[in-house]
Formats: structure tokens, sequence, C-alpha cells
């Protein structure tokens, strides 16, 4: 669920503020120093209080357990080599991916208009559609997702896939709403003008100026949306009837022991995500590189 | 505009009753206006005056509440901007930040399907020297870099006409300077109508054929620069276009040859031919540098204006000349210009002076005189503290 992410963001906030707070004042110590051994001291906590889970769950991926994964056993690969041999978890890392990428697909699509037409129109409403697009970023989703059950009852649509995508689809819009109009709000309006100038007809200047320039925002919207959607428990749970996804997994099979297999699905994701920022960092470094020469 | 083809030169521009209102304001309030084909023109006027509002009507990026526009005798009031033949070279260049520099110029000719798009850029590229730097993002050039790539952009569609919206005013003095001789060169060169739009007075005399003042978004007057400089109509172009000593006072008499002015009690000449308007209430001026400082009282010569005594209060020296203020009583601030032929001032500041220029270099305006008191007062006030 977003809760996760969203905490994981002020912590990161908190550290970030912390290191720097205390450079301007950075003086000659003399002998012994609190503030000299303080900062080091609780960055390694907060940096160890944010990892002993994930290295918990990545250790215990390699746990030769039987039926539950509490206590360690011993060292085995299998569960990394047969990840899909426990029935359920790659059904549901499955639903997870289906659903993440329908509904980011779609928020995507109608968040990126939206927020074109936000920046660029004056209309009617205007206002209010701005507003209302805020409303699902402050409603606690308990309350969302007990509403869209609600909902989905009384117009007697069957929970399952489909309303799950729906329900992800909708709360994931205002996120890349947010995003988007950020983006847009910086695009220089001449620019579109120099294509119209340059004979370019609507639809080739918003593939070719438009598009492009907004790129960068829409596939952050598209990630940030994609998380939100993938580890989304609350909502999911309110409306997926009988539909496993990768976290509702996760929390039924936690009262008779979690499966391994879903800590080397977890890992796995874990490991894939830090491995991508890196190899862009790596990459903006090159062409910084290049470009500085 | 046909695809795959160039025209074949410059075009006429026609502006008839063109009128722009937006909500709250009217940028444009009426526009006639006729530019011959293959001239430089220039728009000048003063920031909010409607030039930018008046260039993007003819690009077809804003729609005229009232009139038409017509290029080369065809009407393109009604025509969607990517079909007129017309290019912009925009303020802030508008180069496109995800492109190179070779594919923003190709830009125009491949929507177009001109053939060879890429050899076009390169020969536009090379005609503002640029085509060593075809490869870069236009983030890795420098303003003044920038600016000839924007010009490439425009110039290598061949347009009838191309729109220059103060593309020089970022650039510092002396880059400006350059780009002020190449532009005029790559016009000649190309021999297309070029409308430049510009707030820099010395821009718009430099470079144009023709300059046409606007203000409040009107054309005040259209002219050579050499007649908007030395017969302005209004008190607005006196002193927007350099600066100007303004004098109001009662015509008291009126020949065929010349009208008197009487004014701080002293009886001041204007050629008739020069004077908008012959009667009553009149505004009459004339340019600082045409005035000559005097120690003593002159005698009084036929064809000569004299005013004075008044007392030197300012002097600054500029180099190539220097700014005398001279306060006359019952006149007010009097701006002299005077060449600096020896070393340093002539006469200090406090000193008693009389000032004098030959009848033929005054002008009349044809501005109601109480308006242009208050601007005079005000141009030459702030004129001094400038």
């Amino acid at each position: 669920m977003s809760g996760n992410t969203q905490a994981g963001l002020v912590l990161g906030q908190e550290i970030g503020a912390e290191e720097l707070a205390p450079a301007p004042v950075r003086r000659r110590a003399y002998g012994f120093s609190a503030g000299k051994w303080l900062l080091p001291v609780y960055c390694t906590l907060a940096l160890a209080f944010l990892l002993v889970p994930i290295v918990y769950t990545i250790v215990f991926s390699f746990n030769d357990s039987v039926k539950t994964n509490i206590a360690w056993r011993g060292f085995t690969l299998d569960n990394w080599l047969n990840v899909c041999s426990e029935p359920g978890v790659c059904e549901a890392f499955g639903n997870s991916l289906l659903i993440g990428v329908t509904s980011t697909t779609i928020a995507t699509v109608l968040g990126t208009m939206i927020a074109l037409a936000l920046v660029r129109y004056r209309f009617r409403f205007r206002a209010a559609t701005n507003l209302l697009l805020f409303l699902p970023m402050a409603t606690p989703e308990v309350v969302i997702g007990a509403g869209l059950a609600a909902q989905f009852l009384s117009a007697g649509i069957a929970k399952g896939l489909g309303t799950i995508i729906v329900a992800h689809a909708m709360f994931c819009l205002s996120f890349v709403v947010v995003t988007v109009k950020a983006r847009v709000a910086s695009l220089d309006p001449a620019l579109e003008d120099a294509g119209r100038d340059l004979y370019g007809s609507s639809s080739q200047v918003f593939w070719r100026i438009t598009f492009p320039l907004l790129l960068p925002g829409i596939l952050a919207a598209a990630l940030l949306s994609f998380s939100l959607s993938f580890d989304d428990f609350i909502i999911t749970y309110f409306n997926s009837g009988s539909v496993n996804t990768f976290p509702t997994f996760i929390y039924t099979a936690a009262t008779r022991g979690i499966p391994a297999e879903a800590n080397v699905i977890a890992s796995a994701v874990f490991l894939l995500a830090i491995a991508i920022v890196l190899i862009g960092q790596l990459s903006a470094q090159a062409r910084r590189k290049r470009l500085a020469r | 505009m046909a695809r795959g083809l160039f025209a074949e030169s410059g075009a006429d521009l026609e502006l008839v009753g063109v009128r722009k209102e937006f909500p709250g304001f009217t940028a444009v309030e009426q526009l006639d206006l006729t530019i011959a084909a293959g001239t430089f023109f220039a728009l000048l006027g003063p920031s909010g005056c409607g030039k930018t509002t008046t260039l993007r009507l003819v690009a077809g990026l804003e729609e005229p509440t009232a009139g038409r526009i017509l290029i080369g005798g065809a009407d393109v009031t009604d025509t969607k901007p990517f079909r007129r033949p017309v290019n912009t070279v925009f303020q802030s260049y508008a180069l496109f930040p995800h492109m190179s520099v070779l594919e923003n110029v190709a830009f125009g000719l491949r929507r177009r399907g001109i053939g060879d798009p890429l050899g076009k850029a390169h020969t536009a590229l090379q005609l503002v020297e640029l085509d060593h730097l075809a490869e870069r993002k236009p983030a890795q050039l420098s303003g003044g870099q920038q600016q000839r790539v924007a010009l490439a952009r425009a110039v290598v569609n061949r347009p009838a006409l191309l729109l220059l919206d103060e593309p020089l005013g970022a650039l510092d003095l002396k880059l400006r300077r350059q780009m002020q001789l190449e532009l005029k060169n790559i016009q000649t060169e190309v021999g297309l109508t070029f409308v430049h739009v510009t707030h820099d007075q010395e821009e718009a005399m430099t470079m144009a054929d023709t300059v046409a003042v606007m203000n409040k978004g009107r054309i005040e007057q259209i002219g050579a620069p050499e007649e908007l400089y030395e017969l302005p109509r209004t008190s607005f172009v006196a002193n927007f276009l350099g600066q100007s000593n303004l004098f109001a006072g009662e015509v008291v008499e009126s020949g065929d040859a010349t009208i008197g002015v009487q004014a701080a009690g002293r009886r001041i000449l204007v050629p008739t031919e020069r004077a908008q308007r012959r009667s009553g209430s009149v505004t009459v001026g004339v340019r600082p540098e045409k005035l000559l400082l005097l120690t003593e009282e002159p005698a009084a010569t036929a064809g000569i204006n004299v005013l004075g005594p008044g007392r030197v209060t300012d002097v600054s020296f500029s180099g190539v000349s220097t700014q005398y203020l001279v306060e006359v009583p019952g006149v007010g601030t009097i701006i002299v210009f005077a060449q600096n032929l020896v070393f340093g001032p002539v006469v200090e500041r406090g000193a008693e002076v009389w000032v004098s220029w030959r009848v033929e270099h005054g002008f009349g305006l044809s501005d109601a005189p109480v308006s242009s008191i208050a601007q005079a007062h005000e141009a030459l006030v702030g004129g001094a503290e400038a």
C-alpha cells in the first residue's frame, strides 16, 4: 500500500535534512565533541532501522524452511530455483503485475490529458476539478476502499481483477495529474508556437514537441503509479473478491506462515528496483561527463 | 502553402482595420498597414503597446477580433499558422531542447516535405556560421549562437515574410550590434520581407528601411528613420525616438514660410511646412543636438531662434558629446547635446547661458499641447534622471 512508500519518503527526507543542516556550522573540534559523534551514530541507527527488515527478508529467502519461515534452518537455493512451487505465490505476483500495468496505463493516459487541459485551458469547473483531484490523495484509503466496495455491490458488479484495476486507476490518476501538471507548467508555450509556425499540424506538434518534452514527467508519473498500485493493500482488499494480489496473498499467508518463495519474489523486486536506479544514476553520470568534455 | 515548394520571393503584407481584444483589454486598437515586399520593416514601441500581438496576428498564433490580414495579396485571416508562408524568430528563441541544432533547423523543411532537409539545414547553418555545431543540443550553445540557430531555422524555409520578435533583446550590447549587421546582411542576401518588433529605437533606426512607431495599440507615425527623427508629428514620437525639447504656446503669427509661437516671453519661429497645426495652442520642438549654447546674448538674427538667459543645472560628459541641462525661467529644462570638439565641457554648472537654433530645425506637433507639456516634462525629468 502507499502508506509504506510515504513513510519511507518521510524518513528519507528527515535524514536528508539532518545531513544537510550541520554543514554550514562546521567548526574545528578540539577534544571531545558530542556533535562530532551524534550525527554519524544517529544516521547509522536510522539506516539500520530502515534496512533491517529488508535484509531479514533477503536472508530468509535462502532459508531451508518447512511450513513456516520464522526460524533459520539452513542455507538453500531451492526457493530461488523453484519460486512457483508454492501454490499461489506466482499467481498472486502475476495478478499484481497485470493490475499494475493495466491501471498505470489507464491512469497515465487519462492523467496526462487532464494535466494538459488543467494547465493550458481556462474552462468552467477548472478550479473544482483541481480540488476534486486532490481528494483521493487526502481521503484515508480505508474510506475509499469501503466506498468503492459499496458502490460495486450496489451496482451489482462482481469483484475481481476488473474491480481492482478500476479502483487502482482511480487513485493513481490523482498522482499522475499532479506529477505531469508540474511538467506541463514548466513547458515554454513558445515551443509549441514555434512548432505551429514551422508548418507542424496540431498532431505533429503534439507528438514531435509536446510529448517528447513531457515524457520524463509522464514516465515518472507512470513509475509512481505502478509502485502505488503494486503494493496497495487496503483498497485492493476491499475490492478483490477471490482474486489474490501479492500483498493480499502475503497478508493471508502470514496467519499460517509466509512461504519463503514470497521472500524470494519480494527480494527480487527490491534488487531489480535498486539495479534500475543504479543504472539510471550511472548513465546520467556518464552523460554529464561526456557533456563536460 | 503548397507542400514541397518554397516561396518565390518576399511578399507584401497588408493589415486592414485589424483589431485585437483580449478579455479585459484591447491590445491592438486599429491597424491599417502595408509593408512592401523585400523591405526591412520595424515596429517600434514601448512594452505593452501591442507590437508583439501584431506579430502574433500575422503569424496566425492569435486571431484578430476584426479586420483582415493579407500576405502577397491573399487573405490569410482564417488560415492556420502552419499553412501561412510566414516564419517567426521568437524572443525566447524557442529552440526545441530535445533536438540537435541540425534537427531544429530541418524541422520546418521536414514538415513541408521538402527534399534534402539535412543538406538545406547545413547550408542555412553555414549562413549563420554555426555548421560546426550542428550536432549539439541548443542548451550547449551560448545566447548569441542560439539566436543565430533560431534565425537559421526560420530563414531556411524561405518564408515570404520573416517575423522577428525582439530577437536581440537578450544579447549584450556588443553582440547585439554585431547581430544587427548580420541580420541586415542576411536580409539583403535572401531578399525576404522582414518585420522586426523592438523597443530599442537605435536598433530600429539602424536596421529598418521603414519604421512604424506604435503606442497604445495604434500606429503613431510611419516613415523612414531619418524622417521620423527629424520631423516627428506627435509628442510621443518626439520623445520615444531620441529626446526632444518641447515648448507649448499660442500661434501669434502665421505666414507662408514660418509660424510664430509665443512661449516664455519669446517668439519661436517654426517653418510652416514642418508644423502640423498652424493656429491656436500648439507644441513646437527641437532636437537637443541642434541647439547651440552661448555664454552671451546674441544679437537678433533672421532665421535664428533664441531662448534665455538660463542657468546650467547639470553637465554630464559622455565621450562623444556632453549633455547640458539648462533651466530657463518660464520654459523649464532644456537639454543641449554639444559635440566635444575641444577637450571637456565648455561651460560650468551655474553659468548663465542662452540657447539658439536655426528656424528650419524646429518642428510643430499635432497633439493637444496640454498633454504634451506633461509628457514633455516627464520625459525631460526622466531623461535627466536616467
